[in-house]
């Protein structure tokens, strides 16, 4: 089976404080931890597993610039044999509609069989997957939590819903689905196996390689746009306890007790 | 403002979701004299309880029959909406599991822009639909700009939208649009729902939780949480990483696709508090928030905010819980 794992570099949240630049209009991107989308990761280790037990390939890709070859690189440490790295100026300000076009552009110079993403990335909006389905022609289907390879021709897939149930259905292939994470263990990547990988040669593939139209994607054709970031107010905010260790803990003990916490 | 505005609204054995008030709510953001019309489907007796209920708070309902509908497939949905929609039409979705699944595919089809997880809605400027999104797990918001003018999908993020109070029902029409869809059939097809496993403790009916995330770091320290709980006479919840990472079972997992749980006191132990996580947090309970991250959108909702590391702080506050019920 020939799977495209669709990849995104992104700031890690559990390493960073995220916040805002002078200007107001990014993150203050100095110092920042960066890797894989966690999603995608899950996502990348379900295409290998798969493989594993059926043969075929896992190609990655990504839509960026050259900062992002680093997780194409460490998702080639985990096994991924193929890579394309999507990158073009023209290609900058895309939306996710933007991103799902160049990407179906990629997924039409090739063959796959399935494709997959992660449920979503940093900016939470878990569009890409199921608008690259809708561009192709293919089923989607989101939040996927286990994949049965039924045959060549099909796959039976669980959905995550409400309140820890889930939703079973059968797809034809060739088909896209959105990764949760939890759906497997993702494998360890050495720096042995980073090593392993560093001299392959990472194809990169402009608007001309992809036969895009330049107009059709990036900053001009997004109908979608972030104008600039700012802290939330969600609610009063919570009263911060500070002080001593000692004394915040007596507060909180006296809190919970109140409350009826303690038995 | 000409673009009409309609509202998905799913149901379950002919009642609407919750969200019916709040994507009319949401309607009302985007214009104050906007009438949206409420599209419903579905088969039977199931489909009409649905349209009947809907009728206090729309002006119009359509209502799409079609024996493929009886279960919301997104796929066979797309496909009866893509055929019922005037162009350019906004139409609003909850951001559920479903609205997930319908809502990009969608917009793909209808030649519209989409925007999903809308928490805010600040108005149309000519062709420009202003809203807020959240990013980066909540700790930054950020104004989006949609271009509206070949129509829009919006999900709204549940709960974000107040249902608007003293409304006077609508009285509203159901309109019958069954006829404009034809035969549906879909690539992905619904098999059947799998429900989840009963568990060792309901945290659904436990009224202390003590409920530890990321912040954990390692599969040997949840013993510290579980130390506080014992001491506390509580029990151990999560956040989604601790099952994504087998520290402890689904059942044990608080959120949208886990336990909604109504505590008296709820206490976070290194929990970042996404969305996901807090929608299954009902009943305002007393929450005591504590993270290392003083930008943890935990401490927005939270009562009690602590900046502290649980590895350090959980096992001190237990020896001292300890010595006070002793």
């Amino acid at each position: 089976m020939e799977i495209l794992v669709c990849v995104k570099r992104v700031p890690d949240t559990s390493e960073n404080e995220i916040t805002l630049n002078r200007a107001g209009n990014d993150i203050e991107r100095d110092d920042l931890v960066y890797s894989v989308n966690e999603w995608d990761n899950y996502a990348v280790e379900e295409a290998l597993q798969i493989v594993e037990r059926l043969g075929g390939n896992v190609t990655v890709a990504t839509v960026g610039g050259e900062d992002d070859e680093e997780i194409l690189r460490r998702e080639m440490a985990m096994g991924a044999k193929g890579s394309a790295l999507i990158s073009d100026e023209a290609f900058e300000g895309s939306d996710s509609a933007g991103i799902a076009t160049l990407l179906k552009a990629f997924v039409q110079k090739n063959r796959f069989d399935l494709i997959l993403t992660g449920v979503q990335a940093e900016d939470g909006a878990a569009q890409v997957g199921g608008m690259l389905a809708a561009m192709l022609d293919y089923p989607f289907a989101s939040l996927v939590s286990s994949i049965e390879v039924l045959n060549e021709k099909k796959l039976r897939v669980t959905r995550e819903i409400e309140g820890g149930n889930k939703e079973l259905n059968e797809t034809d292939l060739p088909c896209v689905l959105s990764i949760q994470t939890g759906i497997n263990e993702p494998r360890y990547v050495g720096m042995r196996g980073i090593r392993q990988v560093a001299s392959i040669v990472i194809p990169t593939l402009g608007a001309s390689e992809l036969g895009i139209d330049k107009n059709s994607v990036g900053k001009i054709a997004a109908k979608v746009q972030r104008t600039d970031y700012f802290v939330p107010v969600l609610g009063k905010g919570a009263e911060m306890l500070g002080g001593s260790r000692e004394k915040v803990i007596d507060k909180v003990i006296e809190l919970v007790k109140a409350k009826g916490g303690l038995k | 403002m000409t673009a009409r505005i309609f509202a998905y609204v799913a149901h379950v054995n002919g009642v609407p979701d919750d969200a019916a008030s709040e994507l009319l709510a949401g309607a009302k953001r985007i214009d104050a004299a906007a009438t949206p019309t409420a599209i419903v489907t579905g088969t039977g007796e199931e489909l009409d309880a649905a349209c009947r209920a809907l009728q206090d708070s729309y002006a119009e309902i359509w209502k799409i029959s079609n024996e493929s509908l009886a279960y919301p497939n997104a796929e066979l949905v797309r496909k009866a909406l893509v055929a019922v929609l005037p162009p350019g039409s906004i139409v609003l979705l909850s951001h559920s599991h479903f609205g997930v699944d319908l809502g990009p595919g969608l917009s793909v089809k209808l030649g519209a822009a989409s925007v999903s997880d809308v928490v805010d809605i600040q108005g149309i400027e000519g062709n420009i639909l202003k809203v807020v999104r959240q990013e980066f797990g909540g700790q930054l918001s950020a104004h989006v700009r949609c271009d509206i003018s070949t129509g829009a999908v919006i999900n709204l993020r549940p709960g974000a939208f107040k249902p608007l109070q003293g409304a006077s029902p609508a009285g509203g029409s159901v309109v019958d649009k069954s006829s404009a869809v034809g035969a549906l059939s879909a690539g992905r097809r619904y098999l059947e729902t799998v429900v989840a496993e009963a568990a060792d403790v309901d945290i659904s009916k436990e009224p202390v939780l003590v409920s530890i995330g990321r912040g954990m770091q390692e599969q040997e320290n949840v013993a510290i949480a579980q130390e506080l709980a014992d001491a506390m006479g509580a029990v151990l919840s999560c956040s989604r990483p601790v099952v994504d990472a087998k520290w402890l079972p689904k059942s044990r997992q608080v959120g949208s696709s886990g336990q909604t749980v109504r505590p008296k006191v709820y206490m976070a132990c290194g929990i970042s508090g996404s969305f996901q996580h807090l929608a299954g947090i009902k009943g305002n309970p007393f929450m005591i928030a504590i993270n290392k991250n003083p930008k943890a959108p935990i401490f927005q909702v939270a009562d009690i905010g602590i900046v502290d590391d649980v590895l350090e702080f959980l096992p001190e506050l237990t020896t001292k819980i300890r010595e006070t019920v002793k």
